[in-house]
């Protein structure tokens, strides 16, 4: 971190305050600082060699009251009161409740209300908090620094660390504003903003920093909104991504489980209100993004840097300067079976994924479901609509959302990972082509074979729609009269 | 974990960028819950196309892998390394890795050395032009060596201690825990507890 003036960034005021032993040493040689953590989030997929190397060790788990799981990634979203078919799948789900049983960690099995997706469950059940040090076997849990905390994706053996410690040793990261100033136009989202991000810094253009969002447009942006960008900032190679928290996020948090009350609540804010960038702070790097002239913005390549306003074409490889990025062009055109020049909106896609932990919260449904609602489907198109926790999905019924989705053709599922990386049954077909809400294009993540072009769920929903790459903007006017609202 | 100071083997080239953890190794082999054994599940996909450099005499003996910029992003799965480990390689050479990649293969005795990408150029030629060379790589030194070629590789100070002392990074750690319960109790009481559940 630069730290050279007296001003501090978000991310060094969170760091500071979560140092137990500085590290020795000067430049290049210093060691470590040993950070404290204040919430561990635990999934089914990147824990159970962690919880075995305790058990050899004869270690215990720390800070249990500090630990929470849920099982999200191999979770069937259909048919969950029956047992899960693959028994690997099967396996590693029971493997966790064993572990957490033993352990003493709280868990959220399948058919409970809380349980979803790790970084949907942390948030709604109010334990992500501003200020805190958040980790998870998970490169998404950059997600939780939209409440201005510091969290980070680990490995499984720093799992371990930090069931054996309840802490890490790390070196200090550097800092990125992310500035973006200005309004974004109508259908334009969170999604389009951390998608041109990535597209211009590249998949490595964040590595080794902490991303801040700041500027006009982030802070005009609800809490959903501000997880969907931390969320990818690992897909521009950053460890973290932060927003300072303020209002919108002291009011998303009031009254939520786990939420501070009474004399707690006026102290955590009082504390969380110090939570910004000082005005002379430095970073060791800025960024700066015009939302008004923002486009929808899509994917035409096999990484999440390889993407272009939704009215553009797909590029032509031999217009890349870099060799490297133009191999990496000719590579994924091919994987994606396109041509150069061909306009992303003439892209048909045969499947729609509305879900993931960068878009399955209950704004992201509400914003697809009043796009198709009073349209019809396109035929031949597969559109599927997955929550992000039971919450969400219960939330949704409430609202009679699920009945729009179900009106016009969608598979309205169970929460879970789902599609995003096909662990349980939801996966692409070989070459089948899918606009998904999710974060990664990468070759095969979602189904052997499967093409994948990310986009925001308002476009998800447009092209479900048209069956093309599409905006609201491409779709026909609809006859309001005849379409069911539900009462306000 | 092994000491690790020096290492000689069969160098593979990987001519590509963004090589993510899906494609080192993919989500449907993350459902094992051993910490080996993964060898078939390395580069899985493409290894089911002849072509694949891994499928090619000597390359499939090869322990040393030089690939291209940005490798390891994605996923934070530590199942990559371990895949990487128990097929056989012992050393990835790349201009930049993605940084929770990096730090996996620290905690797990695989070095990531962070070679110029001009070296990277070159030493692929070699390797190309005569399959089967063998690069040596020195961490105490910090020196990669492939034919005539010696270049320097960048390693943190600290992750290359360890992987030279190979030490626990737990038991590191617990050598501190007075200074943790000290931490503790310092921790404001509002900061929020999973236990007991609130719903």
């Amino acid at each position: 971190m630069a730290g050279t003036s007296a001003g501090k960034t978000l991310a060094e005021k969170v760091w500071n305050a979560h140092v137990v032993r500085p590290g020795e040493g000067e430049g290049a040689a210093r060691q470590p600082d040993l950070i404290y953590i204040d919430l561990h989030l635990v999934h089914e997929v990147t824990s159970p060699q962690a919880f075995e190397g305790l058990r050899l060790a004869g270690r215990k788990l720390r800070r249990p009251d500090l630990t929470i799981a849920t099982e999200d990634h191999n979770t069937p979203t259909l048919d969950i009161d029956k047992p899960i078919a693959d028994p690997t799948s099967r396996t590693q789900i029971e493997t966790l409740r064993t572990n957490c049983k033993e352990f003493g960690v709280r868990l959220h099995s399948l058919g409970d209300a809380e349980q979803g997706i790790v970084h949907v469950v942390g948030p709604q059940l109010g334990l992500t908090q501003p200020g805190l040090t958040v980790v998870c076997g998970d490169s998404h849990t950059s997600t939780h620094g939209a409440f201005g905390a510091l969290a980070f994706g680990i490995g499984t053996s720093e799992v371990e660390h930090v069931m054996a410690t309840q802490t890490l040793s790390l070196k200090p990261f550097k800092t990125m504003a992310i500035n973006v100033e200005g309004t974004l136009r109508p259908g334009v989202t969170a999604k389009d903003i951390i998608l041109a991000v990535i597209a211009k810094i590249g998949t490595g253009g964040g590595q080794g920093y902490v991303l801040e969002y700041r500027g006009s447009a982030i802070r005009s942006l609800s809490m959903e909104a501000r997880m969907t960008i931390c969320n990818m900032s690992i897909e521009a190679g950053a460890r973290a991504g932060m927003v300072a928290p303020d209002d919108t996020t002291f009011d998303y948090l009031k009254g939520r489980p786990h939420a501070p009350e009474g004399a707690d609540w006026d102290a955590a804010v009082d504390y969380w209100r110090t939570l910004r960038s000082d005005d002379d702070a430095e970073f060791d790097a800025e960024v700066f993004l015009d939302a008004d002239t923002l486009e929808p913005f899509v994917t035409w390549g096999t990484n999440p840097g390889q993407g272009v306003s939704l009215s553009q074409a797909v590029p032509d490889p031999d217009d890349f300067a870099d060799e490297n990025a133009k191999a990496a062009a000719r590579r994924a055109l091919d994987y994606m079976a396109l041509e150069a020049g061909t306009p992303m909106k003439d892209i048909r896609v045969d499947t729609v994924f509305l879900g993931s932990c960068t878009n399955s919260r209950i704004e992201d449904l509400r914003i697809a479901a009043d796009i198709i609602r009073g349209r019809s489907k396109a035929p031949n198109v597969r559109m599927m609509v997955v929550p992000g926790s039971a919450r969400v999905r219960l939330e949704a019924e409430a609202e009679g959302l699920d009945k729009v989705f179900k009106e016009f053709g969608a598979e309205w599922r169970f929460a879970g990972c789902s599609m995003c990386l096909g662990m349980n049954p939801d996966q692409l077909a070989p070459g089948e082509r899918c606009a998904s809400t999710s974060n990664r294009n990468f070759e095969g993540r979602q189904g052997k074979g499967g093409r994948t072009h990310l986009v925001s769920p308002v476009v998800a929903a447009a092209t479900a729609v048209r069956g093309t790459l599409s905006s609201p903007s491409d779709l026909d006017p609809i006859n309001d009269d005849a379409v069911s609202r539900p009462a306000a | 974990m092994e000491k690790f100071s020096t290492h000689t083997g069969i160098g593979v080239p990987l001519r590509q960028s963004n090589v993510d953890t899906d494609q080192i190794i993919p989500a449907v082999y993350l459902k094992r819950i051993t910490r080996s054994g993964f060898e078939d599940a390395l580069f899985a996909a493409w290894r089911k196309q002849e072509t694949f450099i891994l499928n090619q005499e000597p390359f499939s003996r090869g322990s040393v892998l030089v690939a291209g910029p940005d490798f390891g992003t994605g996923s934070s799965r530590e199942h990559a390394v371990w895949a990487l480990k128990d097929y056989g390689f012992k050393v990835v050479l790349s201009s930049r890795f993605a940084d929770i990649f990096r730090g996996n293969s620290g905690k797990q005795g695989l070095l990531a050395a962070e070679v110029a990408q001009d070296d990277i150029e070159l030493i692929w030629k070699e390797l190309e032009n005569h399959p089967g060379t063998e690069v040596t790589v020195d961490l105490q030194a910090k020196t990669v060596v492939c034919g005539t070629l010696t270049a320097p590789f960048e390693i943190d100070d600290y992750t290359r201690w360890r992987l030279l002392e190979g030490l626990d990074d737990i038991g590191l750690t617990l050598q501190h825990e007075g200074d943790i319960t000290a931490y503790e109790q310092t921790r404001p009481a509002w900061k929020p507890k999973t236990l007991p559940a609130r719903t």
